[in-house]
């Protein structure tokens, strides 16, 4: 019976998501094509920087491009340089053609499209100021938190105020996954003690699924790749990793320190299994870091991929690259659907495998 | 090489905004939510017993019912059996006593008719006792009219007594 009815509900969410996805993500690829035409016609199209580009973090939210003029907008730059305070708007850098107040934005090296301080010396080792800027990337992390609060202290107000009865609207569209995630996740991995465990399990996975279907949408304020960025799915581990150290009991230190059912051998004189043990601490979040990051960014990817060959293609002849556009953007659609599908199942993987190592660690009998 | 250069900022703001995120929520949201559906599975669960012990209890209820519908009817038709019987036994019983009454009222009279022929036998017997003595009387006299005659039957008396 609860079973049938989440199915239903989770089908429903999936087909209106799916469908206001795929009217959104058809016509954005429309507009890029238009107006990236313009542009490839001036210079040489490099396939892999423009792709690049679009997944990592910069200092203004690009939103097009229209004939001559791109349309940004332009965000807070925050600085600290030998104990002075930087702060003002990334527009001052003229979308990286000038410089402003010793700094300005890497063109090439190893801080690229990064700020760093202007040196006349192209040879000269490039220095980087501590920069806190609220970029593209912030931007949308604080946008999606805004969003996710606003969802659950809403639907949280809805349960208060329907006390005892069935859930309605967006309650009942959020509580299959909550309940999926508080019965299949927490407490199948964890057991009795899932539930101070729970909150954090909650909000990693909406956090994670409502940014990775964010970064599906092409234009703001979506098209961020926050999930795709390893500096934010590094904090995500990170706080899987602290959790589960301070909430390891004796047994999960036991476990490390004397492996049981290996050979004597082999912990002594020589501690193999307990520094394999130990390294597998520190390699369990990072694989957590890794697989988020490395899945969105390279569904992105291929999607950026598919168009990019519409311009490469393009470049070579204008009938050719309106040809080749039918196809790729028949397979970029598809990709899309797949990396829907992506989007749940990493924002599931992570939440369960966050799950499966408290379990571990405050596992209580073999 | 920046698209695994972690940087700094993003860590600090991400790992700011997170924290505080996960605060509020594990406070105004998640406490709530889980409470509400905590207790909404604690109503259903309980209210699912109480129809489950309800069920029960209609069970149970059915058959004291359909017990007490059978005694009722057993005892109905014990009482219309004793009543069928009473009546059969008061009919008899009538009809035996109405019987000894008409045999009785038949003895009595049977009784009553020997006794008025009886009498009416004594009393034909006594008036035939007085005719006899007075046709006697009457003969008597017309025998005894003359002397020679009473003579001969005085004697024929006197012989007939015996002085032994």
């Amino acid at each position: 019976m609860v079973n049938t009815y989440r199915l239903k509900e989770l089908r429903l969410i999936r087909s209106i998501i799916l469908s206001f996805l795929m009217v959104a993500g058809l016509s954005l690829h429309a507009t890029e094509t238009e107006s990236k035409q313009d542009e490839s016609v001036k210079k040489e199209y490099n396939a892999g920087e423009a792709i690049i580009e679009h997944i990592v973090d910069s200092y203004s939210w690009h939103i097009l491009d229209y004939g001559e003029h791109s349309i940004a907008i332009p965000l807070p730059v925050i600085l600290i340089d030998e104990g002075k305070f930087y702060f003002f708007s990334s527009a001052k850098f003229e979308h990286g053609h000038a410089s402003y107040k010793g700094f300005e934005i890497a063109h090439a090296g190893k801080n690229k499209g990064k700020i760093i301080k202007a040196n006349h010396d192209e040879h000269a080792e490039q220095q980087t100021p501590l920069d806190f800027s609220i970029t593209k990337n912030v931007t949308a992390i604080f946008i999606s938190l805004l969003i996710i609060c606003f969802i659950f202290i809403s639907v949280a107000n809805s349960y208060k105020k329907r006390v005892g009865k069935a859930p309605k609207g967006l309650q009942s569209l959020v509580e299959p996954l909550i309940l999926f995630i508080r019965d299949d996740i927490a407490k199948a991995s964890i057991g009795k003690n899932h539930e101070k465990y729970v909150p954090f399990l909650l909000t990693i996975f909406f956090f994670i699924l409502i940014n990775n279907v964010l970064g599906l949408i092409p234009f703001f304020p979506g098209g961020a790749n926050i999930t795709g960025n390893i500096a934010v799915t590094g904090v995500l581990a990170l706080f899987t990793f602290l959790i589960t150290t301070f909430s390891a009991n004796k047994q999960y230190w036991m476990h490390i320190v004397n492996t049981p059912g290996v050979p004597w051998w082999l912990k002594f004189p020589v501690p193999l299994m307990p520094v394999v043990e130990l390294i597998g601490v520190f390699t369990k979040p990072f694989v957590l870091m890794v697989r988020l990051f490395a899945n969105i960014t390279a569904g992105h990817i291929i999607v950026l991929g598919f168009i990019s060959l519409i311009f490469i293609f393009g470049n070579m002849n204008v009938a050719l690259g309106y040809g080749v556009s039918i196809f790729s953007v028949a397979f970029a659609t598809f990709m899309g659907f797949l990396e829907l599908l992506v989007a749940f199942i990493q924002a599931y993987v992570f939440t369960l495998l966050s799950a499966l190592y408290f379990g571990m660690a405050t596992e209580e009998h073999h | 090489m920046e698209l695994v250069t972690p940087g700094i900022g993003l860590i600090v703001w991400m790992t700011l905004s997170f924290g505080i995120v996960l605060f509020v929520l594990g406070k105004f949201a998640w406490k709530p939510i889980m409470k509400s559906l905590k207790e909404r599975e604690g109503t259903i669960e309980s209210a699912l017993n109480e129809a489950n012990k309800a069920r029960e209890e209609m069970k149970t209820l059915h058959f004291d019912n359909e017990n007490l519908l059978r005694d009722a009817k057993e005892e109905r038709d014990a009482i219309l059996n004793d009543a069928r019987k009473v009546r059969d036994s008061i009919i008899e019983k009538s009809k035996l006593r109405a019987n000894e009454e008409a045999n009785r009222i038949v003895e009595s009279a049977k009784e009553t008719i020997q006794n008025e022929k009886m009498a009416a036998i004594t009393d034909l017997k006594n008036q035939l006792a007085t005719l006899s003595i007075e046709i006697a009387e009457k003969i008597l006299r017309e025998e005894l009219s003359d002397g020679k005659k009473q003579k001969d039957y005085v004697k024929k008396l006197m012989d007939e007594i015996n002085f032994n």
